[in-house]
């Protein structure tokens, strides 16, 4: 492990009430961080810091802490996640920083996400385009064929699986200059467009979520490809490509 | 006071599920759709159960503490998990199971409820297959399966180490169907902050709305608690940030009895502890065991060298290594179930022998440099080449081990700043998964009537020690195909009750409890933070209660741990207010209910005078330091029930009837 090495830092926090709120930017000092500390870790020090001087702490969404979950969102000097590549904001550690840095620390800004509190937004249209069609229509009930009687190919399978990695955590949305979430909806369509499970209802699904991406505001995608260098999961424009080729071929045969 | 009924069917073991699914009541689809039952988190056995019983045709009211069910705490499982397939025909059955289950359980599990988990685990993999979850296939397109820890069978199924977001993904995918069709209510950033019983019958809950402060009353005809495990108690651990035990500990306060609240499992390869700014541990799966060997430095000096900064693992030779698993437990080896792998490690590292750089040298070598030549040597034979030079034959061996492991090797080089592929993971024990619970009958029912308690939240099916790969499996047994039985038995009275009101007495007071305490709180100017208790909590845990416990340090814990929480209530501070969001609140009530059940926990390691699975007192242990069992005394469940302060909690004890398994010392070696 590297030496622990103590950081002091400038911190440029936005801070907002609520969603009426105007919010703006705060500035504030933290003082011998570990560089060995996560990038969240050193916000709990932030955090403990601004409850002993009798100030509220900066509200952020996080949980697993391991990079799985999805719900750590920021973005930390102009980029989804902060800087290095395929990482989220709670695999960031404090070695990538110097002493003496000032990190500015913003939440994701796109109209499909309102901003609930400083850092936390409201990602729920993700759920919204999901109920539309993210599935596949079978029951419950565990009265299923046997497994092994869907034999997949292991390219496919392995294809299937790298866009089901998504996590649903909107960097590719945040950092889209028209704030589309073509990535994320497409990742979702091409895990079931690999497999032969999904094909019976493939066109009704790209349709659907299609539609239902398009009204909860997200803007379209002119093929820029911020999304995919800020994604944390490494989810591929391929999908993009994959989601086209289904919803042309959807629209062009289906009989709605 | 209540009795405990276990409600076991009669019957032969194999026959017990079958008899008792062709026996139960049943509630007609008209009926169901009067019916409305809540179920509080959407992890896999809370997202599985909302979904089967959405299809099913029941009302459903989902509750989470995130912005949406698919980043429940689940999300994060790495390794895989198990059926009784028998797919790789290397003699595995559901017996097989059903007795792997018991043993690694250390007999401290209740048979009926393990052979019906084993019975049900191969649906599992047909369900999710179908819905689309990508496990690992082989080349012919079939499933691929590996082995875990404890066991000597692969039946492992594994979507990289991501197998837990691909259930969990399924499952939300299953729920978000259903949501569409408007069977599911979802109610994301929402917390359960209270239970309301009515004539003895769980009702409804009190839930905040997280975003806007609101607190809401929401009635059902039952209520399934589904919120997860509780380790976070310890502070650190494995387990997500926000996992707490304040939905199992309000139920548990309104009636419903606590079991083997004792049971931890240590996880032993996990990234050990970097300093004290830390604020959780992160795990490295133990699929890594099948390929990884464990060892330390034989000479003390070496390991001294080594956490001086001095010498490097790659510095000692091969005969100055102690592979001490592979020494002491030469049947399983480096494969020896959890419990013993984490008391193995520490055993080495309180002698001296540990390499890590903390300075109690806590850390032990996980080292693939093996595997990764054999490997490269058979890659190279399948390919055709000869002569290969040592280093070809690694960098070829090293994209083997990328193809298996690679996302797990990418996670501890982002975290650590070293490569495991060319110098050994560094690896420590650290808390992972609460083997107790609330209590539940085999209807999986609390002793509150209507009141359900699934997966991680409740205590039934793993004894004292759990089994790698079988967690996922019991969430997903239980919610997809358990409860949604078990439920319909208990529902079948009330396909007349109609819409149970919420301006009822019941609901009053459960309300003005919860807002009494938010007021409490936000009106406490105390001096200290709600982590800085968190902290203290923790570290009595883990010093006191943790791997190795005795009476002494117990007693000692309990004492401390008062006085935590009476410090707590006078000095906490709370930031903020009630009417926008306010994580500082959230976790001040958590914290509060961890203090309670904090003390409980070590009550019960107390109580328990003997050694097995995940709890060890130091008392009874043999002079190699293995741990004594005692049967005769100790084949129960300690279950608790709540008279207030937790020093008056009451024990009862459930018998754990072993007909079909013969209690046997459980060995490795
Ligand atoms: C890092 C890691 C790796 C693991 N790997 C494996 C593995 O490979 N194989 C295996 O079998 N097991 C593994 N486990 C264990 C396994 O993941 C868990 O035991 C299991 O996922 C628990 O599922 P659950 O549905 O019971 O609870 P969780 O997934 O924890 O879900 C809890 C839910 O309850 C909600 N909740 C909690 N409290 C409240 C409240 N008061 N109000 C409203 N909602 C609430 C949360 O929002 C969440 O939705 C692993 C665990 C960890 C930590
Ligand atoms: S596609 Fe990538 S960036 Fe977008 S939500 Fe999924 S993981 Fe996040
Ligand atoms: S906290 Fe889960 S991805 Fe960062």
């Amino acid at each position: 492990m590297s030496a622990q090495k103590g950081l002091n830092l400038t911190l440029k926090v936005w801070r907002q009430k609520n969603n009426k709120d105007k919010g703006q930017m705060e500035t504030y000092q933290v003082a011998d961080i570990s560089t060995d500390s996560s990038f969240l870790e050193m916000m709990d020090i932030l955090n403990e810091q601004l409850i002993a001087e009798g100030k509220e702490p900066v509200a952020f969404d996080h949980d697993c802490r391991e990079g799985i979950c999805g719900s750590c969102s920021m973005y930390i000097n102009g980029e989804a996640h902060g800087p290095g590549r395929e990482i989220t904001t709670c695999q960031l550690h404090m070695r990538e920083f110097k002493d003496g840095d000032t990190i500015y620390i913003e939440p994701w800004r796109a109209k499909a996400f309102p901003v609930i509190k400083d850092l936390v937004v409201d990602r729920s249209a993700f759920d919204r385009v999901m109920a539309a069609g993210g599935f596949i229509s079978v029951n419950t009930s565990g009265n299923t064929q046997d497994a092994n009687s869907i034999p997949i190919e292991k390219a496919d399978a392995d294809k299937a699986f790298d866009a089901a990695t998504c996590i649903g955590c909107g960097a590719c949305v945040a950092s889209c200059k028209n704030a589309s979430a073509m990535l994320f909806v497409s990742a979702k369509v091409s895990q079931f467009a690999l497999l032969p499970q999904g094909q019976v209802e493939a066109k009704e699904r790209v349709q659907n979520m299609v539609k239902v991406m398009d009204e909860e505001g997200f803007g379209n995608c002119s093929n820029t490809g911020a999304c995919e260098v800020e994604c944390p999961k490494g989810i591929s424009l391929e999908n993009i490509a994959r989601m086209n080729r289904e919803y042309l071929s959807a629209s062009v045969t289906s009989d709605k | 006071m209540t009795t405990l009924n276990s409600r076991i069917p009669e019957g032969p073991i194999a026959d017990k599920w079958t008899n008792y699914k062709n026996n139960i009541r049943l509630v007609n689809p008209a009926n169901k759709r009067s019916i409305d039952v809540i179920v509080v988190g959407t992890g896999l056995a809370g997202g599985s159960a909302a979904a089967t019983l959405a299809e099913l045709g029941y009302n459903v009211k989902a509750f989470c503490y995130q912005d949406s069910p698919r980043r429940a705490h689940s999300i994060a499982a790495q390794g895989g998990i198990n059926a009784a397939k028998n797919y790789q025909g290397d003699g595995d059955s559901t017996y097989r199971l059903f007795y792997d289950t018991v043993k690694g359980g250390d007999y401290r599990s209740r048979e009926a409820n393990v052979h019906r988990l084993a019975e049900v685990s191969t649906n599992i993999i047909d369900q999710c297959v179908a819905q689309g979850v990508p496990f690992a296939r082989d080349y012919g397109g079939l499933l691929d399966n590996r082995s875990f820890g404890g066991v000597q069978v692969s039946r492992t199924f594994y979507a990289k180490g991501q197998t837990g977001q691909q259930l969990l993904l399924g499952c939300y995918s299953a729920m978000s169907r259903q949501i569409g069709k408007g069977k599911i209510q979802m109610y994301n950033r929402h917390e359960m902050l209270d239970v309301v019983v009515v004539d003895g019958k769980a009702r409804g809950i009190i839930a905040r709305n997280l975003v806007n402060g609101e607190i809401e009353r929401h009635s059902a005809h039952a209520v399934v608690i589904a919120s997860g495990g509780y380790g976070n108690v310890f502070f650190l651990s494995t387990n997500a940030m926000g996992s707490n035990v304040s939905a199992g500990w309000k139920v548990h306060k309104r009636g419903a009895h606590f079991a083997n609240p004792c049971f931890t499992q240590i996880h032993p390869t996990c990234i050990p502890q970097h300093g004290d700014q830390q604020s959780k541990l992160t795990l490295m799966s133990e699929s890594l065991r099948n390929d990884g060997r464990i060892w330390v430095p034989a000479k003390k000096e070496d390991a001294e060298a080594i956490r001086a900064g001095k010498m490097s693992p790659l510095d000692i030779a091969e005969e100055d290594r102690d592979y001490y698993l592979e020494r002491r437990y030469p049947s399983f080896g480096n494969l020896v179930p959890r419990d013993v792998a984490s008391r193995a490690a520490k055993e080495r590292c309180d002698a001296g022998f540990g390499v890590g750089t903390n300075e109690t040298g806590e850390a032990v070598y996980l080292d693939f440099s093996s595997a990764i030549m054999r490997y490269g040597q058979e890659e190279a034979n399948v390919k055709g080449y000869h002569n290969q030079s040592e280093s070809q034959i690694r960098a070829l061996g090293e994209k083997v081990v990328e193809n298996k492991y690679g996302n797990l090797f990418q996670m501890y080089e982002k975290i650590t700043a070293d490569n495991p592929y060319k110098v050994p993971m560094k690896i420590y024990p650290a808390v992972h998964y609460t083997m107790g619970g609330v209590w539940v009958d085999y209807n999986l029912m609390t002793t509150i009537p209507g009141c359900y308690a699934i997966g991680e939240a409740n205590f039934s099916d793993h004894g004292a020690n759990r089994l790698g790969a079988s967690a996922l499996m019991q969430g997903l047994a239980d919610g997809y195909f358990v409860l949604p039985y078990t439920i319909g038995d208990y529902l079948a009275d009330d396909i007349r009750t109609g819409a149970i009101p919420t301006d009822t007495p019941e609901f009053d007071e459960a309300e003005k409890s919860v807002k009494d305490r938010i007021d409490f709180f936000l009106n406490n100017k105390g001096s200290k933070s709600v982590d800085h208790f968190h902290k203290r909590l923790g570290k009595v845990m883990w010093n006191k209660v943790g791997m190795a416990r005795n009476e002494k340090g117990l007693k000692e814990a309990i004492a401390e741990i008062k006085e935590i929480r009476e410090e707590f209530w006078k000095e906490v501070t709370v930031p903020g207010t009630n009417d926008s969001m306010n994580p500082e609140l959230e976790k001040a009530g958590r914290v509060a209910d961890f203090l309670e059940l904090g003390e409980l926990f070590a009550r019960d390691a107390l109580e328990r005078e003997e050694s097995c699975g995940g709890h060890y007192r130091e008392e009874h242990s043999t002079e190699e330091g293995e741990a004594v069992r005692d049967d005769e005394n100790f084949t129960h469940a300690s279950v608790w029930e709540y008279k207030g302060e937790p020093s008056d909690a009451v024990l009862h004890k459930e018998e754990l009837i072993y007909e079909n398994i013969e209690l046997k010392t459980r060995s490795y070696k």
